[in-house]
């Protein structure tokens, strides 16, 4: 090795000097989220697999106040989720062709956001439906 | 002829994407239903998620499929999100990144797998 100890500027905290990297972190975090929210579903699955008694103690846990703040939090955190994935569709998403024209990024996008809320209606419906 | 070693990147893309897809879809209203609306006993009726109602839901055969989708492309989608922003943080992933990020997720799948095949149809 070298005992040469050339200057590397430091990177640390790069993303806070330009309000647009730190919306990019902000979105990327929220994959976090995401993560801990679909754990607690894996745990009810494992609970539902062990029998009724199990299940019903995975249910009085949702109902504590540590886990109504959790379920608050993921859901901020996943509908911003939502809100960006598809407002990055225009840059994630291959160019979409219509009659020789390229859609226009803010249709794009709009229709993301539409099919988001139908979907999640659509869900809220059809749980309502199978629950009475 | 010279073989290439082709890439797996699209793999693991391809269920970030599949991940952050049904997240942005169905992720908000499910978090509401599961985490809020049920527990207080809001909108929905009192007896939406009990045992006998998720086990008919998991035994049938569209509702095995949605929950098998919902927990492990989520899961897929985040560790594959967490371990590129490490980088950004200065941590580059390393095996043990890639062991947590996507082990886990590959884990979490086979456990959901063995449990819903388990309860049967």
């Amino acid at each position: 090795m070298s005992k040469r100890k050339p200057y590397v500027r430091s990177m640390d905290g790069w993303w806070k000097k330009n309000p647009y990297y730190v919306e990019y972190m902000i979105h990327e975090g929220t994959a976090l989220f995401v993560a801990a929210y679909a754990i607690t579903l894996l745990v009810g699955l494992v609970r539902l697999g062990q029998g009724e008694a199990a299940w019903n103690g995975w249910l009085e846990a949702l109902k504590s106040p540590l886990s109504l703040v959790c379920h608050v939090a993921f859901l901020v955190a996943i509908a911003y989720h939502a809100f960006t994935w598809f407002k990055l569709f225009p840059l994630t998403m291959p160019p979409i062709m219509v009659g020789g024209k390229r859609l226009e990024p803010g249709v794009v996008v709009g229709s993301g956001w539409t099919a988001a809320i139908v979907a999640a209606l659509a869900l809220l419906g059809l749980v309502w439906r199978i629950a009475a | 002829m010279k073989t290439r070693k082709r890439s797996n990147a699209p793999i693991f893309w391809g269920l970030f994407g599949a991940g952050g897809m049904l997240a942005g879809l169905f992720g908000p209203m499910l978090v509401f239903i599961t985490g809020i609306a049920v527990p207080l006993g809001l909108l929905l009726p009192k007896d939406t998620m009990s045992y006998a109602k998720m086990l008919a839901f998991a035994q049938n055969f569209v509702g095995k499929a949605f929950i098998f989708a919902v927990i492990a492309f989520m899961l897929w989608h985040a560790g594959h999100r967490i371990f590129h922003s490490l980088h950004e943080l200065g941590i580059h992933g390393g095996f043990f990144g890639k062991l947590i990020c996507y082990g886990g997720p590959l884990l979490a799948t086979v456990i959901s797998a063995v449990v819903l095949l388990g309860l049967g149809f």
